[in-house]
C-alpha cells in the first residue's frame, strides 16, 4: 500500500531536484500514484472537503488577524469595522465564522463515516486517534475563536468554560485563574485566546500531516471494510479520487455559500451581536451548536466535579473506540445488529444536541441523563457485547469480486471472519 | 477599560439578577472563585464572587416563557435571495430614529458617509454633507489643550446623544438605553426546534427588525390577570427578557410627518425604523445578496461540468 514512487522526473531541473529532495517523487506517490480501492462511496470526500476547509479558515483567519484588536475595549468595535469599512470583510468574517460551523459538520460525518465502516479498527487505531486529537484540538480552537468577537456570548461562554477547571480539586482555581491571567475573564483573557486561537489551526495542520501520513502507511478502508488484496482492487488517486473529491468539495461550497450569502447569522447567536458585559448575564448561555452534546452531557450531572469528569470522558472515550469494539468485521454492511445500534448512537448525539440547547429543567434534565447514560453505555457496552454475540453475513472475497458483481452482493462465505 | 465599552443594558434590572442566577442553575454552577483581593484591579468593578453573592438573595424568577407572544412576520423587502433594501423607506426610518430615538438611543458603528449612495440610503454627498453639518461634534483637544465643538463632517459616526453609558443610565432611571447600531442583529425571539430547521431552507434571517416592529407596535395591551408589572415599566407581551420594559412607547399615530404621503400611524413608522435598523445593521447586506446570487450560479455550473467530467473519468473503470 506505500505505493513505491514510480515518478520519473521529465526535465533536466526535476531531475536535479529529484537526486537532492525527493519532493516531487513523495508527492507523486502521495497525491497520484497512491492506491485507494475502487469502492469508495461519497462519505469518502469529506477527507478532502476538511482539507479544504482547514485552508480556507487558515487564509481567511490571517485576513481578518491583519484588522482585529484583541483588546477588551476594542475587540466588538474593531470586528464591526471588519463588517462595514473593510473591503469584503463582512465576507470574510462571515466565511470565517460559517467555516468553523462547517468544520464540524464535516468532521462529524467524517467520524460517523468511521464508526460505521470500522475505519477504526486494526490496523487503523493510530489513525483514528490522531483524527479525534484533531477534533479535540478543533474544540480548542473554536472555542477561542467564539470568544474573540467579544460579544455577550463570547464573554460568558468563556467565563463557563474556564469556571469548568476550576473544579478541579485543590489546583482548580489556581489554573482558572492561570487561564484568565487574572482574577475574572478580562482583556488579558482575551489576549492570550487570541494568541493560542492563531497557534493551534498550524497545529493542527500538522496533526493532519501525521493523519494523512497514517492513512498513506494503512492505506484506505472501503465500504466493504476488507483488506485491499491485489492491484486489481484499487485505482490510483489521481485522477479518480481527486476528481470525485473535487466535485465533492464543490457541492459542498454551494451549501457553503448558501450559509455566507444567505444565512450568515443563522448558526450564531443574537446575543454576540451585544458587547461583552461582565455585569449581565444573558438569560441562557448557550454554545455553538457543534458543542451542544458536550454541554448537555456537562449539565446531565448534578455535581460540577463530576459533569467536568463526564465532558472530558465523552471525548476520551473515542480515543479508545478501537478497544471497545470487540467486532473484527469492519463494515457496518456485514453487521445487522451493530448497523441498528450504530443509527441509535447517530439519533442519540442529535438528541444530546437538542437537549444541549433547551434550558437545563424539568423533563430537558431527565432526557438529558438518560442520553448521557447511553452515550457512555454504547462505548463501554453495547459495542464490546455486540461484537461478541453478532453473528456478521458473510464478506465477500475481494473488491474487485464484489464491485464486478454488482452492489456489494456477497460472494461465498469463505470470506467471513466471524 | 469597561467604561469605554459599549454597555447595552439588554434586561431591566429584576430580570438581569433573575437571569444570572437562570444561567448558574443551568449546572455548571461555576461562580465559586475564591474571594480574591482586588489590589491593582479597579475596586468599583464587583468580581463574580459578589455578583453571585448579591444575587443570592434574589428570587429565581423563570424566564423561559419570554416572550409571551411571538413577533407577527412581515414581508420586507430585503428578504430572500433578491432581497434590496427599499430607499425611500430607509430615508423614513432615518426620519423616525432622528426625530424620535435618538433623543435615548445612539446609532455609533454608523458614519454619515454611509448615507450615500445605493449602498446607503441614496442620499447625494451634498446631501450627506449638509446633514452631517447639522450635527455638533466634540473634537478636540485643540493646541490649547482645549476640546472644542465643530459642525460635522461625513467621516464622523453618529454622535450619541449621552456623553457614556453612565450619563445615559443616570437620565433614565438606571437603565441606559442600548446602542441602535446593532440592534436588527442582536434580537431575535426562538423560533423553536422545528422552525429553526426550516428557516433553513426557507431563508428567514429577519427576526430582528420583526421582533423590533412587534415590539413598538406591541404596547397598550392589557396584561393578563395576576401578571404584576413592575412600577416604571411598560407591559409588552413581545419584550424578550421579560413581561414589561423600562422604555414607554415611543411612538403614536402623527408624531412624525412624512413628505411622500406614507401613513403616519405606528404601524408604518415601526416597520420603516425596523428597516433602517436592518440596514444600519447589516449595510452590505444588498452587496451580499447580489455576490451570492452570482457565486451560486457559478458554482452549481461548476459542479455540474465537474460532475460531468468525474463520470467520464470514471467510465473505464467498475466501482
Amino acid at each position: 500500500m506505500e505505493g513505491h514512487s514510480t515518478y520519473q522526473p521529465k526535465n533536466g531541473a526535476a531531475k536535479w531536484l529529484e537526486r537532492r529532495l525527493p519532493i516531487m517523487g513523495l508527492a507523486h506517490s502521495s497525491f497520484v500514484a497512491y492506491p485507494t480501492p475502487r469502492n469508495l462511496n461519497y462519505w469518502w470526500t469529506f477527507g478532502a472537503i476538511l482539507s479544504f476547509v482547514l485552508a480556507e479558515q487558515i487564509i481567511t483567519g490571517i485576513v481578518l488577524a491583519m484588522h482585529y484588536v484583541p483588546a477588551g475595549s476594542l475587540a466588538f468595535s474593531s470586528v464591526e469595522s471588519i463588517m462595514r469599512d473593510v473591503n469584503f470583510g463582512w465576507l470574510l468574517r462571515y466565511i470565517h465564522a460559517n467555516g468553523a460551523s462547517l468544520f464540524f459538520f464535516a468532521v462529524y460525518i467524517h467520524m460517523f463515516r468511521g464508526m460505521y465502516y470500522g475505519s477504526y479498527k486494526e490496523p487503523r487505531e493510530v489513525l483514528w486517534i490522531l483524527g479525534v486529537l484533531i477534533l479535540l484540538l478543533m474544540i480548542a480552537a473554536a472555542f477561542m475563536g467564539y470568544v474573540l468577537p467579544w460579544g455577550q456570548m463570547s464573554f460568558w461562554a468563556a467565563t463557563v468554560i474556564t469556571n469548568l477547571f476550576s473544579a478541579i480539586p485543590l489546583v482548580g482555581p489556581s489554573i482558572t485563574e492561570w487561564l484568565w491571567g487574572g482574577f475574572a475573564v478580562d482583556s488579558a483573557t482575551l489576549n492570550r485566546f487570541y494568541a493560542l486561537h492563531y497557534l493551534l489551526p498550524f497545529m493542527i495542520a500538522g496533526v493532519v500531516v501525521l493523519h494523512i501520513w497514517a492513512l498513506h502507511v494503512s492505506g484506505q478502508n472501503n465500504p466493504l471494510g476488507i483488506d485491499v488484496k491485489s492491484k486489481k482492487d484499487t485505482l490510483p488517486f489521481t485522477p479518480f479520487a481527486t476528481i470525485k473529491d473535487m466535485f465533492a468539495t464543490v457541492v459542498f461550497l454551494i451549501l457553503f455559500a448558501w450559509l455566507v450569502f444567505y444565512l450568515p447569522n443563522y448558526m450564531g447567536h443574537p446575543d454576540n451581536y451585544i458587547p461583552a458585559d461582565p455585569l449581565k448575564t444573558p438569560a441562557h448561555i448557550v454554545p455553538e451548536w457543534y458543542f451542544l452534546p458536550f454541554y448537555a452531557i456537562l449539565r446531565a450531572i448534578p455535581d460540577k466535579l463530576l459533569g467536568v469528569i463526564a465532558l472530558f470522558a465523552a471525548i476520551a472515550v473515542l480515543f479508545l473506540l478501537p478497544w471497545f469494539d470487540t467486532s473484527r468485521v469492519r463494515s457496518a454492511k456485514f453487521r445487522p445488529i451493530f448497523r441498528q445500534f450504530f443509527w441509535i448512537f447517530v439519533l442519540v448525539c442529535i438528541g444530546l444536541g437538542y437537549l444541549g440547547s433547551q434550558p437545563a429543567e424539568g423533563g430537558y434534565v431527565i432526557a438529558s441523563r438518560i442520553l448521557t447514560a447511553y452515550y457512555f453505555l454504547h462505548f463501554l457496552v453495547i459495542l464490546p457485547v455486540i461484537g461478541l454475540i453478532e453473528r456478521p453475513k458473510p464478506l465477500p472475497n475481494s473488491i474487485s469480486e464484489s464491485v464486478l458483481q454488482g452492489s456489494g452482493a456477497a460472494a461465498p462465505a469463505t470470506g467471513s471472519k466471524g | 477599560m469597561r467604561n469605554l465599552s459599549l454597555t447595552v443594558p439588554l434586561l431591566t434590572a429584576p430580570y438581569l439578577r433573575a437571569s444570572l442566577l437562570g444561567a448558574m442553575a443551568l449546572g455548571f454552577g461555576a461562580f465559586t472563585s475564591p474571594a480574591i483581593s482586588q489590589e491593582g484591579d479597579d475596586a468599583s468593578e464587583p468580581t463574580q464572587a459578589e455578583i453571585a453573592a448579591i444575587d443570592e438573595e434574589q428570587e429565581v424568577h423563570d424566564t423561559a416563557h419570554f416572550p409571551l407572544k411571538k413577533p407577527e412576520l412581515l414581508n420586507w423587502s430585503f428578504a430572500g435571495i433578491f432581497g434590496r433594501y427599499d430607499l425611500p423607506q430607509l430615508q423614513r426610518g432615518f426620519q423616525v430614529y432622528r426625530e424620535v430615538c435618538a433623543s435615548c438611543h445612539g446609532l455609533e458603528y454608523v458614519a454619515f458617509r454611509n448615507f450615500q449612495g445605493h449602498g446607503g440610503l441614496g442620499y447625494s454627498e451634498a446631501e450627506v454633507k449638509a446633514l452631517a453639518a447639522e450635527y455638533q461634534i466634540t473634537a478636540g483637544p485643540n493646541d490649547e489643550g482645549d476640546m472644542f465643538e465643530r459642525p460635522g463632517i461625513p467621516a464622523d459616526r453618529f454622535p450619541s446623544p449621552f456623553p457614556n453609558v453612565q450619563a445615559a443610565a443616570a437620565a433614565n432611571g438606571g437603565a441606559a438605553p442600548p446602542d441602535l447600531s446593532l440592534m436588527a442583529k442582536a434580537r431575535g425571539a426562538s423560533r423553536g426546534p422545528v422552525w429553526t430547521v426550516l428557516d433553513f431552507f426557507t431563508q428567514y434571517q429577519e427576526a430582528g427588525p420583526d421582533y423590533i416592529h412587534a415590539l413598538l407596535t406591541g404596547y397598550g395591551e392589557e396584561p393578563p390577570h395576576g401578571l404584576e408589572v413592575a412600577e416604571g415599566t411598560y407591559y409588552n407581551p413581545y419584550f424578550l427578557a421579560g413581561a414589561s420594559l423600562a422604555m414607554p412607547p415611543p411612538l403614536s399615530d402623527g408624531i412624525v410627518t412624512y413628505s411622500d404621503g406614507s401613513p403616519e400611524t405606528i404601524d408604518q413608522y415601526s416597520r420603516d425604523v425596523s428597516a433602517f435598523l436592518m440596514w444600519a445593521a447589516e449595510p452590505h447586506l444588498v452587496e451580499r445578496k447580489r455576490l451570492g446570487f452570482q457565486v451560486g450560479i457559478f458554482l452549481i455550473v461548476f459542479a455540474g461540468l465537474m460532475y460531468l467530467t468525474k463520470k467520464r473519468v470514471w467510465a473505464r473503470e467498475a466501482h
